[in-house]
């Protein structure tokens, strides 16, 4: 660290950018929700026509389970997966090298994979016809473009559980072995010093990675329009038909759409990040 | 836990995480490969020699995608080595509202963003672009480098550079003899990653190329949509391809950590 300084000047190029585009993007769209930019003044009248409507509040029902499911489910399997990966065991490298491809994976890829897998004439359901379990396509049990958003939450879990993984086993890896032995010297159970040591310990890691996980899940659109039913549509989903409605009056109320998709994640930055030093 | 249970687990487990690719592979090799057969019955090549025939929409789209990488990737590094050397080498008043600020694009979806820089974009003429969609590709990038290299240049000694200019070197010099090999490998990782980050996107690129702008998760999706199901098998593979290309450059150098903040998003 050099110490004290101005270096505004490298960092201007930076932050310019991001204010023009992400800052610009908001305002832009905050002022579009009021229908403003189409030379007849602003109105309330977007907001009230997003708010009073039940397919909208139906929406965000579905992306809010689909981001608490899938950020719950990833946030346990991905400390499980952690646990089970920072001992050594035959095989280990190679099952830690390749824990990190889904990483790499786009999610549109991802997600297309899981329909393929999933779907009841999907390569599971071909399986378990092989194995007599189901007499056809129909026996097996709808799991994409399904009510409860089944195909949707494995996507997010199936990509997300190598990123918590990953950052909770870099986590273990700085915290070291000390502080479960120290509890095991004093008594404690395996299981007891998991608990009620190193889970504090890694807490801070662990809040933050399922913030991001829970915003992405909530927020992201090729996910969903491919894997998810057609009524009520994610929410993301639900913006981009709006945005791309023929009727053009149709448009603040995507943009309010979409400001309710940012608020959501504002909040989540300052639950889980504000205040953070 | 034993470590024949461990491995037993750690079996089921990569198994799981492999398992959506494998439909994909086995459609990129194979024709009208449908329920209930398992295996494909007929395994043919033909899906790739279409992909790569002269009337296939899908080498226009892997140079696109390609190009477009590229550009937001060296641009992203172009603003984002200096911004990272004043977060990392720096103390400052407002710091902390500065990461917040960077912090905020990679944690707010694209969709609520995309609306409102398509009409940033609309304005300035760079819808329906391929420089608009590097443009706005660099809202995922850029904050990405910003984080990496303000890391690298937490650990880096600028004691040296002074040491350079003692001795007589020129700015440009230091720049170059001093400053640049010590970053380098922290310089390829952001890059590489910028490439991944900009090469998955989907939303902002459709929300600013406005369809017109094809890359392969475009081009991925139409042709599931069409039932072309090979064709999407074949775009599946290319996807995955610098991924694991770039994986395999760098999982040694950078620990599990840096993996994480490189996932695509």
């Amino acid at each position: 660290m050099i110490g004290r300084g101005h270096p505004w000047a490298s960092l201007a190029p930076a932050l310019g950018v991001i204010a023009v585009l992400f800052g610009g993007g908001l305002a832009l769209g905050l002022a579009g929700s009021f229908g403003m930019g189409r030379g007849d003044g602003w109105s309330l009248e977007p907001w009230r026509a997003v708010l009073s409507e039940g397919r909208v509040w139906r929406s965000l029902a579905l992306s809010l389970w689909i981001a608490f499911a899938s950020t719950a489910l990833a946030c346990g399997l991905g400390l499980g997966a952690a646990l089970l990966l920072r001992r050594r065991f035959p095989g280990q490298g190679l099952a830690r090298l390749l824990f990190q491809i889904n990483l790499t994976i786009p999610h549109a890829v991802g997600a297309l994979g899981i329909l393929w897998l999933l779907s009841q004439s999907g390569f599971a359901a071909r399986l378990a016809g092989g194995a007599g379990l189901i007499d056809g396509p129909a026996g097996f049990p709808a799991l994409t473009q399904d009510r409860f958003a089944i195909g949707i939450i494995a996507h997010y879990v199936w990509k997300e559980v190598p990123f918590i993984g990953l950052i909770l086993l870099a986590n273990m890896q700085s915290l070291g072995d000390d502080p479960e032995a120290a509890a095991r010297s004093h008594g404690a159970t395996p299981f007891a010093a998991m608990r009620l040591v190193l889970l504090p310990l890694l807490m801070p890691a662990l809040i933050r990675a399922g913030a991001i996980v829970f915003a992405f899940s909530f927020g992201a659109w090729e996910v969903p329009v491919l894997l998810g039913q057609s009524a009520p549509p994610a929410l993301p989903v639900l913006a981009w038909q709006r945005f791309t409605d023929p009727d053009l009056a149709a448009r603040p109320e995507a943009m309010a759409i979409a400001m309710l998709i940012a608020l959501v994640s504002a909040l989540l930055i300052r639950a889980a990040f504000a205040g953070r030093r | 836990m034993s470590g024949r249970l461990r491995a037993a687990l750690g079996l089921a487990l990569i198994m799981a995480l492999m398992a959506p690719l494998v439909p994909l592979g086995l459609w990129s090799v194979a024709r009208g490969w449908f329920y209930p057969q398992i295996l494909p019955d007929t395994w043919t090549l033909a899906p790739w020699a279409q992909a790569f025939a002269p009337r296939s929409d899908i080498p226009r789209a892997l140079a696109t995608t390609t190009g477009i990488a590229l550009a937001a990737a060296a641009l992203a590094l172009a603003l984002g080595i200096p911004a990272g050397r004043a977060l990392g080498l720096y103390r400052f008043r407002g710091k902390a509202l500065v990461e917040l600020a960077l912090l905020a694009p990679v944690i707010v979806p694209g969709i609520a963003v995309g609306l409102g820089i398509h009409g940033v974009f609309l304005r300035l003429g760079l819808t329906n672009s391929g420089l608009g969609v590097v443009l706005v590709h660099l809202v995922p990038t850029l904050p990405y480098v910003i984080f990496v290299m303000s890391g690298v240049f937490s650990n880096y000694d600028a004691e040296a550079e002074a040491q350079a200019r003692s001795l007589g070197a020129r700015p440009l010099q230091v720049l170059w003899h001093v400053m640049l090999p010590a970053i380098a490998p922290g310089v390829m990782v952001a890059g590489l990653f910028a490439f991944l980050v900009s090469w998955s996107q989907y939303i902002l690129t459709l929300t600013i190329g406005g369809g017109r702008v094809v890359t392969l998760p475009l081009l991925l999706y139409a042709q599931a949509g069409a039932g072309r199901n090979d064709q999407a098998g074949v775009l599946a593979m290319l996807s995955l391809a610098p991924g694991l290309v770039i994986l395999a450059l760098v999982a040694r150098q950078i620990g599990g950590r840096g993996m994480a903040f490189g996932g695509t998003r």
